[in-house]
């Protein structure tokens, strides 16, 4: 069954680049509504097309609304609690209410000399340089783009100069707040040669309401730099989530990437990586955990484009309830990449009946001197290992959630940054039966 | 590496061996497809009702079908009204019983091929069911089998003679309206084996087909049933050779396998057809549906491969684990060369409890040729404690080729453990340097790896098999230095 807009929707929708932040500029209002006639042309994709096999996407603009709201209401309590807790850590801090930058929440005080931080909206608003490329059809990586291309409202845009190192981490918070909205976040990240910095994007809705989240991030590494891009997803239990995280990286670069997927009803992020520049590192990290009717599906994408470069993946599921996980890994070596080194890793674990795993690593390759390997597994708890837990005196629910603990840290171990590591430990605490009792013995 | 590369390029470069194209007078229904050729197809071959009706279910069912993009393959498309659908050597008409009464141009064809039936005849232990075109010329050791219980004959002659156990399996597995090629196979099948083997009968020797496509334009349209009925066994060989030929043939072949309660098969096949020049100009397209099921408990089938010919290869030798207790195996080596592109692999279905299985595949690509693994577990919910362990490992020799792995893991069952794991390299230069440092010349130390790299599979085959095999990749891959 194709998904097509109702006709009124499809006029309703077309008018909505025309209310959005640069409308003034004739190029954004051209290059949105061309955005949009895209998406309208296909629509939302179905469980035909191969990308799309294992997600149904047909819930999305059901029960939310599908153009952006403008108004942004006050974030719940909760939320304003965490951006509060986050701007007196040494951090910059970007909040988000529905897709719009809340600078009341935010702190960006005290940026370095070469850093230069700002909102999207504002940018576009006053006409400063963006260059046009960033609505380039060619960085659509799904139809999904598409539309965030169409009715992208705010979003963080960075521009790192030469070797700038920004040492404290910039903090992304989105809020979700209201229901049945629609959010569309853009960040775009420009790092100049030998710059570094983190950037965490945490995506929170704190009621159970129907939102639906379309993000796109798009991150350029120029020679030598390195950015550290770390995602946590805690949308709400009836949220859903479509992301885009594309990274093109000159020589030498590091790009490292990690998705914490912990919330959300139906979720789908697309990471890729265009290894362009010799010599480059690309990793890309993951972590899903699961439970009740959570819907969460992950395809990344490595195109290896030059010689000599090293990708690693590791991705690592935990499915409980009625949940279904999705990974696809796709590594691509294209003529040429000749000495790539590429290594891609996905565990899922089950831990009930009706959970369900689709894993697919996937691997093209057009060049002869490469070294790529891959693996995947589906399985359970180590009975063994339960069974020692259990012969010292430790209770089945606590052996089981020190057991999963153990499973996700090889994923969060490979966070840089130590507070992020011991924050994101926390939420996965948070969700695992008896996990205080494991927070204690840390 | 410049002398090695020579060598590569001399090695791969080598004409087809079996390329010579036997004048047989051939009786040849007209170019294309239709309700009456099927008709024809049938009333030639003096079928059953049943099986009329069966092939017109098929071919109604075709046409509303269209032919699948979605395999890693290109080639021109393909007129199916600009086939033979039918095509059996005259011979036939005089109805030989004897290897005496068979056409002597056709035993020549054999002996130049390495076949002897003769021969075999007195090898014991291989019976021969030879394929000539479509139409089986040849059974040998039938009394001997027939002792026991078992029946193994052209298809055509078990729809005359068994037609109870015909209508009883045939498209149990893989069912007319299955896929588009297996649904242009039902409508126009023209011969193929049939195989049953009693309940508790152990078969004495390896049973053999070696197909042949002959006649120019025709597709070959194979229809293969085995039935091993309750604690059965048996070892089934295919083998494959095909003449030279400048037109892209098509063949579309349907397998089915079927194992009850504690039966075992074994399928091998050894696949030589001709894979076009090193322009990529001609050879055969091979489009095949090969499926078995483990219908019984305890049933075990297992599918073993060597891919080193056609143009195009789309074949994935699957299995369906229904039983409880029942195993899966699939073992393949697929050689890529010139032109050549192979997109194999196989699906594991997982409905019986406590069901295994084990996918092997070994991929080597060279010249232009793309090769790609696609494989399918599944496991039901059904399943409790499947188990499955994949490893697909590809080689690549030259930098034109192109390796390629879409394995499909799909788990609804938590009790299950399934591995998979996957490897692209290019033979090292440690090894090669290892085995020259040791006196080994280049092309013997690439032959030795390569051999080696296959081992796992080739270890599956029986001996007759493994040896030809061998020296099948021999052909190709010798002095394949890097």
């Amino acid at each position: 069954m194709e998904v097509q807009l109702q006709s009124w929707q499809n006029m309703k929708l077309a008018q909505v680049p025309h209310m959005l932040a640069g409308h003034a500029m004739p190029w954004v209002l051209a290059a949105r509504r061309s955005a949009f006639e895209r998406f309208a042309a296909h629509c939302f994709p179905t469980r035909r097309e191969e990308e799309w096999k294992y997600t149904d996407v047909s819930i999305i603009g059901r029960r939310s609304s599908l153009a952006p709201d403008h108004i942004p209401p006050d974030p719940s309590s909760e939320a304003k609690l965490l951006a509060w807790t986050l701007a007196s850590e040494s951090l910059y801090l970007m909040v988000f209410v529905n897709g719009h930058y809340a600078p009341g929440l935010s702190m960006t005080d005290d940026l370095p000399a070469g850093v230069r931080m700002a909102s999207l909206a504002n940018i576009l608003e006053n006409g400063a340089d963006l260059p046009e490329s960033y609505f380039d059809p060619q960085h659509e990586h799904t139809i999904f783009a598409a539309l965030n291309n169409a009715f992208a409202t705010d979003g963080m845009v960075l521009d790192l100069s030469p070797g700038t190192v920004l040492k404290a981490p910039i903090y992304l918070l989105y809020i979700a707040s209201g229901h049945g909205v629609a959010i569309y976040p853009r960040n775009i990240v420009v790092a100049g040669e030998d710059a570094q910095a983190t950037v965490i994007e945490h995506y929170m809705g704190t009621l159970d309401a129907h939102n639906f989240t379309n993000a796109v991030t798009q991150i350029s590494l120029s020679a030598h730099a390195e950015i550290e891009h770390c995602k946590l997803l805690q949308e709400g239990p009836a949220a859903t989530h479509v992301a885009g995280i594309h990274a093109e990286q000159a020589s030498d670069s590091h790009f490292i990437s990690h998705s914490f997927a912990l919330g959300g009803r139906l979720a789908r992020n697309d990471i890729t990586a265009q290894l362009l520049g010799k010599s480059c590192h690309c990793t890309m990290n993951g972590l899903y955990l699961l439970n009740e009717r959570q819907h969460l599906d992950h395809h990344t994408r490595i195109d290896h484009l030059a010689p000599e470069c090293i990708s690693r993946e590791y991705y690592r599921g935990i499915l409980d309830g009625e949940s279904h996980g999705v990974f696809n890994g796709k590594v691509v070596v294209h003529p040429g990449a000749n000495k790539t080194d590429a290594h891609q890793a996905n565990h899922n674990l089950l831990l009930s009946r009706q959970a369900e795993v689709d894993t697919k690593p996937q691997l093209e390759i057009f060049a002869d001197d490469v070294k790529c390997t891959h693996g995947a597994t589906v399985g359970q708890l180590d009975d063994d290992s339960l069974f020692y837990l259990r012969s010292r005196g430790i209770d089945a629910e606590l052996a089981r959630s020190v057991l999963i603990y153990g499973f996700t840290n090889d994923i969060i171990g490979r966070v840089n940054m130590p507070e992020l590591r011991t924050r994101i430990e926390h939420l996965v605490l948070e969700r695992l039966p008896q996990g205080d009792q494991i927070k204690e013995l840390l | 590496m410049t002398t090695a590369t020579k060598q590569l390029d001399e090695l791969i470069s080598r004409e087809y061996q079996h390329g010579f194209y036997t004048q047989l007078e051939t009786d040849t229904i007209p170019r294309g497809l239709s309700e009456d050729t099927v008709r024809l197809i049938s009333t030639k071959k003096n079928e059953p009702e049943f099986m009329l009706e069966w092939r017109l279910k098929a071919y109604w069912h075709w046409l509303t079908m269209t032919e699948p993009k979605w395999a890693n393959v290109h080639y021109p498309p393909i007129d199916y009204q600009n086939t033979f659908y039918y095509s059996a050597p005259k011979s036939e008409k005089e109805g030989p019983r004897s290897l005496s009464e068979i056409d002597p141009e056709l035993l020549r064809t054999y002996e130049k091929l390495g076949i002897p039936l003769k021969e075999q005849q007195k090898l014991a232990g291989v019976a021969v069911d030879a394929v000539f075109d479509s139409v089986s010329v040849a059974t040998t050791f039938k009394t001997k089998l027939a002792e026991l219980g078992i029946i193994f004959c052209p298809f055509s002659e078990a729809v005359q003679k068994h037609p109870d156990l015909v209508q009883q399996y045939l498209g149990t597995v893989v069912p007319y309206t299955d896929n588009f090629f297996a649904s242009l196979n039902s409508a126009v099948f023209s011969d193929g084996s049939f195989c049953y083997i009693p309940p508790s009968v152990r078969c004495p020797m390896e049973l053999s087909t070696y197909f042949r496509i002959n006649a120019k334009n025709t597709g070959q349209f194979e229809r293969t049933l085995i039935i091993a009925d309750e604690n059965a066994y048996v070892s089934y060989l295919e083998g494959c050779t095909a003449p030279m030929r400048d037109e892209n043939q098509l063949h579309a072949a349907v397998v089915e396998l079927i194992a009850l309660k504690g039966a075992r098969i074994k399928y091998a096949t050894v696949q030589n057809w001709y894979p076009g020049d090193k322009n990529g100009k001609g050879g055969i397209y091979n489009f095949v549906t090969k499926r078995g099921e483990c219908r019984g408990d305890n049933s075990h089938i297992s599918w073993t491969q060597v891919e080193t010919g056609s143009a195009i290869t789309w074949k994935y030798p699957s299995v369906i684990l229904r039983g409880d207790n029942s195993v899966g195996e699939f073992y393949s080596v697929a050689l890529t060369n010139h032109y050549q592109q192979a997109d194999t692999g196989t699906k594991m279905i997982h409905i019986g409890r406590n069901t295994k299985s084990t996918v092997l595949s070994k991929g080597i690509s060279a010249g232009h040729g793309q090769n790609s693994y696609r494989g399918l577990i599944k496991v039901l919910p059904s399943a409790e404690n499947a188990r499955n362990y994949t490893q697909c490992d590809s080689l690549l020799l030259g930098d034109q080729c192109g390796a390629h792995t879409f394995p499909y893991i799909e788990v609804k069952n938590h009790s299950a453990k399934v591995e998979h794991e996957a490897s692209t390299s290019r033979i090292g230069e440690d090894q090669l340097f290892y085995c020259t440092q040791r006196g080994i010349a280049p092309e013997d130390a690439v032959s030795m790896i390569v051999n080696g790299f296959c081992k796992a599979v080739f270890q599956e085959l029986p001996m007759e098999f493994a040896v030809e095999a061998q020296k099948l990749l021999g052909v190709s891959l010798e002095g394949s230095t890097g």
